[in-house]
């Protein structure tokens, strides 16, 4: 790799004038596409602006899209993703654009409380510990979600969220799924209401981009599939 | 653009269709094997409660099916929203069910 140049486009500039700007950037080994788009802000244009903080997959802010597809750039090699010598980088897909790389992310979070991805508490501080069984079957559900490091690239990834801008989304679904099953938290009803709406897991057609893209291995269209059946054992319920 | 209450209507309707489908696929196979003509199938339907109830069951589940899959491709493709939309579903709702109700009364009771 050494000596080598890549070429890297970048798509830029608020839209819908997004424009293309190419930079040759040297190649080096074990260089992810955040240390491409790092170098060409520090030695070809200051300008650029892009978010990271982490730069080892914990913290879910530096989510772009790479070659059309949305990746967490800090833990990718750009190795791995070359077109021939080119790679384009782009913001992520399917939340506006603030400038360059930088999207912004409100939708996303708001639609994590729409989605009543908060905690309800069960219990106070004067109630004893409760006790969680670690190998129940709703533990092992929620345990399957809770790495998630609200990145987006599900988001951007997910192509109902493109066709519905009031689709919660697959993060905020999974989030929601996760609580459900989580013993220590008491907002069943509220969560199962969240869900039902018209921006709810019924738009989600399971066509599955959200679990090929996370980058974490999550799958986020199971636990929409989960939130689909739970909704429908209520709806039955509710009419007794 | 599926609420729960839609979502449920479309799943039910597709559970009523399926045997309804397989039901409907043997009537046909069965018709032109035999070659039953014409008189002989109004023969067999006119007056006939059963026939009206599986051919009535299905048109109401096919409109009501249909109305809904084509609803969620005309807000999701075509950006169809609000009142449109629902006039959009209703719409392809009625037409569906009024072509289908005309041909079931029509071999049946009419």
């Amino acid at each position: 790799m050494k000596g080598e140049m890549l070429k890297v486009i970048i798509e830029r500039g608020p839209e819908p004038e997004r424009s293309a700007t190419e930079f040759e950037v040297p190649a080096y080994d074990n260089q992810t596409v955040l240390d491409v788009v790092s170098w060409v802000q520090q030695h070809a244009d200051p300008t650029l602006s892009y978010r990271f903080a982490c730069r080892v997959g914990m913290c879910g802010s530096c989510a772009m899209m790479v070659n059309g597809v949305p990746r967490w750039t800090c833990r990718t090699h750009v190795s791995k993703v070359l077109d021939g010598n080119s790679v384009t980088i782009g913001p992520l897909r399917n939340l506006l654009v603030v400038k360059d790389l930088v999207v912004d992310m409100d939708p996303f979070f708001d639609k994590w409380v729409a989605a009543e991805g908060v905690h309800h508490d069960s219990s106070t501080r004067d109630d004893p510990i409760a006790q969680v069984d670690a190998e129940s079957q709703e533990r092992q559900a929620a345990n399957a979600g809770i790495e998630c490091i609200n990145c987006s690239v599900c988001y951007a990834a997910c192509d109902t969220v493109a066709g519905n801008a009031d689709y919660l989304g697959p993060a905020a679904l999974q989030r929601a799924w996760t609580l459900l099953n989580d013993a220590k938290d008491d907002g069943r009803a509220v969560i199962l209401d969240a869900v039902s709406g018209g921006g709810g897991c019924h738009n989600c057609h399971s066509m599955g981009s959200c679990t090929v893209y996370c980058p974490n291995e999550l799958d986020p269209m199971s636990a929409i599939a989960g939130l689909k059946r739970e909704t429908a054992k209520s709806f039955f319920k509710r009419r007794r | 653009m599926l609420s729960l209450r839609l979502y449920m209507l479309q799943r039910i309707t597709a559970l009523l269709m399926a045997p309804l489908v397989l039901g409907h696929l043997a009537v046909i196979i069965y018709a032109i094997q035999g070659g039953l003509s014409t008189a002989e199938i109004l023969g067999r339907t006119q007056g006939s409660v059963v026939w009206f109830l599986f051919y009535g069951l299905f048109v109401v589940a096919a409109s009501i099916h249909g109305a809904i899959g084509l609803r969620v491709i005309a807000f999701e493709w075509g950006g169809v929203k609000g009142v449109s939309l629902e006039a959009v579903t209703w719409g392809i709702g009625l037409v569906l069910f009024a072509l289908g109700a005309r041909a079931v009364w029509a071999v049946t009771f009419a």
